[in-house]
């Protein structure tokens, strides 16, 4: 069969089982927006390519399958570099097309040239320059396996305009569709390790028996490797307890009396104290990342590590494993408990961690994540939105968040029941993540309510993808935290930089939200008083027809607690000072 | 160069556009540094061979061999011990030398088994093939006669086989033929 360049692939994308393309058309890449009128895969038109990229980000993130962008050369490829960046930290799945100047043109600073192979180098997963519309099948099929299996990330394919103009013979090809024999003999240097090594499964599971403080270290790679039920499994087996990084929240519920909740920077004082006080890390597809370790030197000085990741490069990086598994964290987790149970039926004694989570209780006792109630005078109480967003929520709702303190909040103080309930830019913190990652989760999951939580700052950088999410009818839900500051960078001039505060006040009324959403055809409503804070919720979720945008007036000084300072020990953790008990009063019960 | 510091790195990647430029973008981004690096096709036009001499100060062996590995392009990396493994480099140099002292650059270089591939009134350029040692002998030893020019290749290596003399035959399909 005789196609042209663009009809081959849009039926590549096709046949790639792609539903929606999240993109933008220019010069380059308008040849491939013509098959698109005839192909049953959805487009979203968004208004502007960095939205295209978060979108399908979003999308990625709650369906497990690859998001799909498609952007024109030049100015619209590097609108979407920071999305591509973004996706390579948080290792989301993801194709993204590039239009490019006709391949006679390329070095020549043709109009909207833009080297986009070079410039994504770093922060792509591969990429490829289409040199034959003939390869178009061959390298679109590689994209999507790069992309989706190993560890995920995103890729990216430059088209030259000649490879898909049907008036230009270059874009001549005959169709036909590789084999998976033939992807893998396309691509003799990628051969990912899914299969966890028997012996050191073996180890791995001898040390877990023989800890007396041993915690598991859940990353972002479980729910890649879709593994939420065999870490559930592995750790009912044993009462292990379970810290989920940033990337993880939603991989082990947080009701569940094993769930420990999140680590790291702000993380809370028992999650951050169990990993320094253990005997025995079990990190499953988690890297070591700075925010979870503090200093690295003075990081868990007491455990030792078992680290489980599909990247082998990821073992070893930051800490030296005792027991390194590459592979898959399903598959290893699986073999793990299946090694435990073997280990237990030869006579191996269950471990007693009686002492430990004796501990560990203590220290939720004394320290749980807590907030002090509002005051006369002051804003709405952050915490409190979280929790009433939450309460008033289905327990399936998703939740994407933007970056800096609301980010924050709403990772400690949602309920994360599920997997996949979590979305939010945690290698790169991107801010202006949120409105369009929470149009595509919402594309991809339109049966379930999409709640974005948003900062004032990062509402402004993205915005405008709530005209694309209107003119598309995805009724996502916005929840703009309005503290009239770049909060988190506020929060660091006030405590390390004498509250000498530069460039970080936004204002609370400009711009006017409501009338701006409004603008953009959403639902507005504006909340001062926390009197009304349940009763707009309830509004706002009965609305399923439109997207709908919710700004909270909230506290100004409000900060996030605990904290470990940047480059400082986890162990120097500060809490709330509210928290804080004077000196000599160790022993005493927990406070309110 | 210490052999310590140093590793040497024979690294097969496909034959495509703009392969090196992901290796050496990998490096510069992740701080690791390169002490030289040779390139060029294999006996198999799929494949090209880089040879790179890592310095190991900058981050360790293991961490960079990991990270060269997931470039897609990558197909195969060996880390060459020094010891079992045969190491070349090509220098040449443009030396001044006067009708006086170029006898004696003259001598030298027959000496290293090296030659003398131009000759003009003022100066001479000569050509060396060995051991990166014996190259950075030679070189020091032509400093003081005064270098206008130095062109080093940087090494290229293969692994040793086990009988050494000199009748090889191609190491695997995919392998440069050593000679
Ligand atoms: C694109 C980008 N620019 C700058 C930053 C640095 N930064 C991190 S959090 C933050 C403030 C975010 O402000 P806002 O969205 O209002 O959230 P808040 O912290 O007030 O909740 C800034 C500027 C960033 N993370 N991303
Ligand atoms: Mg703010």
């Amino acid at each position: 069969m005789q196609l042209n360049g663009g009809q081959a692939l849009i039926k590549a994308l096709e046949m790639e089982g792609v539903e929606v393309i999240f993109g933008l058309p220019g010069g380059a890449i308008l040849p491939v927006y013509d098959p698109i009128i005839d192909s049953p895969i959805r487009h979203i038109l968004v208004r502007h390519e960095q939205g295209a990229g978060h979108m399908a980000e979003g999308y990625a993130h709650v369906t497990g399958k690859p998001g799909v962008a498609m952007v024109t050369s030049g100015p619209g490829a590097t609108n979407i570099v920071t999305p591509l960046a973004n996706a390579f930290m948080d290792s989301v799945p993801m194709v993204c097309i590039t239009g490019q100047v006709p391949s006679a043109a390329i070095g020549s600073d043709a109009f909207q040239e833009a080297d986009i192979t070079g410039i994504t180098q770093s922060v792509t997963k591969h990429n490829f320059l289409v040199t034959s519309a003939q390869d178009i099948p061959r390298v679109i099929r590689e994209a999507f396996h790069i992309a989706t299996t190993g560890r995920p990330g995103p890729v990216l394919v430059d088209i030259p305009k000649d490879m898909v103009d049907p008036n230009h013979p270059n874009s001549a090809m005959e169709w036909y569709w590789p084999t998976d024999a033939e992807v893998a003999a396309g691509l003799p240097g990628y051969k990912p390790t899914v299969t966890g090594h028997p012996r050191k499964i073996k180890e791995a599971a001898e040390l877990i028996l023989a800890a007396e403080r041993p915690v598991i270290y859940a990353g972002g790679g479980i729910l890649k490797a879709r593994a939420a039920e065999s870490l559930r499994e592995l750790a009912e087996l044993l009462d292990l307890p379970v810290v989920t990084t940033l990337m993880a929240r939603g991989a082990f519920p947080d009701d569940h009396r094993l769930c420990l909740g999140m680590p790291g920077m702000h993380g809370n004082y028992t999650a951050i104290m169990s990993m320094q006080e253990s005997d025995l890390l079990i990190a499953l597809g988690s890297r070591f990342d700075d925010r979870v370790t503090g200093r690295q030197a003075d990081f868990a000085p007491l455990a030792k590590v078992i680290h489980a990741d599909i990247d082998p490069a990821e073992l070893g990086k930051v800490r030296t494993p005792d027991v390194p598994i590459v592979g898959d964290c399903d598959k290893i987790i699986t073999e793990l408990v299946a090694a435990v149970r073997a280990l237990l039926d030869g006579g191996a004694a269950r471990p007693d961690l009686t002492s430990w989570w004796s501990t560990l209780s203590g220290w939720q006792e004394r320290y749980p994540l807590a907030y002090e109630p509002q005051q006369e005078g002051e804003g709405l109480k952050p915490q409190a939105i979280i929790e009433a967003l939450c309460d008033a929520a289905p327990e399936d709702c998703i939740v994407a968040s933007g970056v800096g303190q609301h980010q924050m909040w709403a990772s400690q103080f949602w309920k994360f029941r599920h997997p996949y309930t979590w979305v939010n830019s945690g290698g790169l913190g991107t801010m202006g993540f949120s409105v369009p990652a929470a149009i595509g989760a919402k594309v991809g999951h339109p049966e379930r309510m999409v709640w974005a939580i948003d900062g004032d700052g990062c509402f402004q950088m993205t915005a405008q993808e709530l005209v694309t999410a209107a003119a598309e009818r995805i009724p996502v839900k916005i929840a703009i935290l309005n503290n009239a500051y770049l909060g988190m960078v506020r929060q660091w001039q006030e405590m390390f930089y004498d509250e000498r505060y530069s460039e970080v006040y936004l204002s609370p009324d400009l711009p006017d939200y409501v009338k701006w959403a409004e603008a953009m055809g959403c639902v507005a409503f504006r909340v001062e008083h926390p009197d009304d804070v349940a009763a707009v919720i309830e509004k706002a979720n009965a609305i399923d027809d439109r997207p709908v945008v919710v700004e909270f007036r909230t506290d100004v000084a409000e900060k996030v607690f605990p904290m470990v300072p940047a480059g400082q020990s986890n162990s120097d953790v500060r809490v709330a000072p509210f928290q804080v008990r004077p000196a000599g009063d160790e022993a005493g019960e927990a406070q309110q | 160069m210490s052999t310590v510091r140093h590793h040497t790195l024979s690294v097969l990647v496909e034959n495509r556009a703009g392969v090196l430029a992901r290796v050496v973008n990998l490096f510069s981004r992740r701080a690791y540094n390169i002490y030289s690096l040779a390139v060029a096709p294999t006996d198999d036009e799929r494949f090209s061979r880089i040879t790179i001499v890592v310095d190991v100060e900058s981050a360790p062996l293991e961490q960079i061999v990991k990270q060269l590995n997931k470039l897609i392009n990558v197909v195969k990396i060996t880390e060459l011990d020094p010891r079992a493994a045969v190491e070349r480099e090509l220098l040449l140099a443009t030396v001044n030398a006067s009708v006086a002292e170029r006898p004696q650059v003259a001598e030298l270089t027959r000496i290293f088994e090296g030659k003398i591939v131009a000759v003009s009134n003022e100066a001479l350029t000569v050509s060396l093939e060995g051991h990166p040692n014996k190259i950075d002998d030679f070189e020091d030893l032509l400093r003081p006669f005064g270098i206008v020019q130095l062109q080093r290749t940087g090494r290229v290596a293969l692994p040793k086989l086990d009988r050494e003399p000199t009748r090889l035959t191609p190491v695997s399909s995919t392998g440069t033929r050593a000679s």
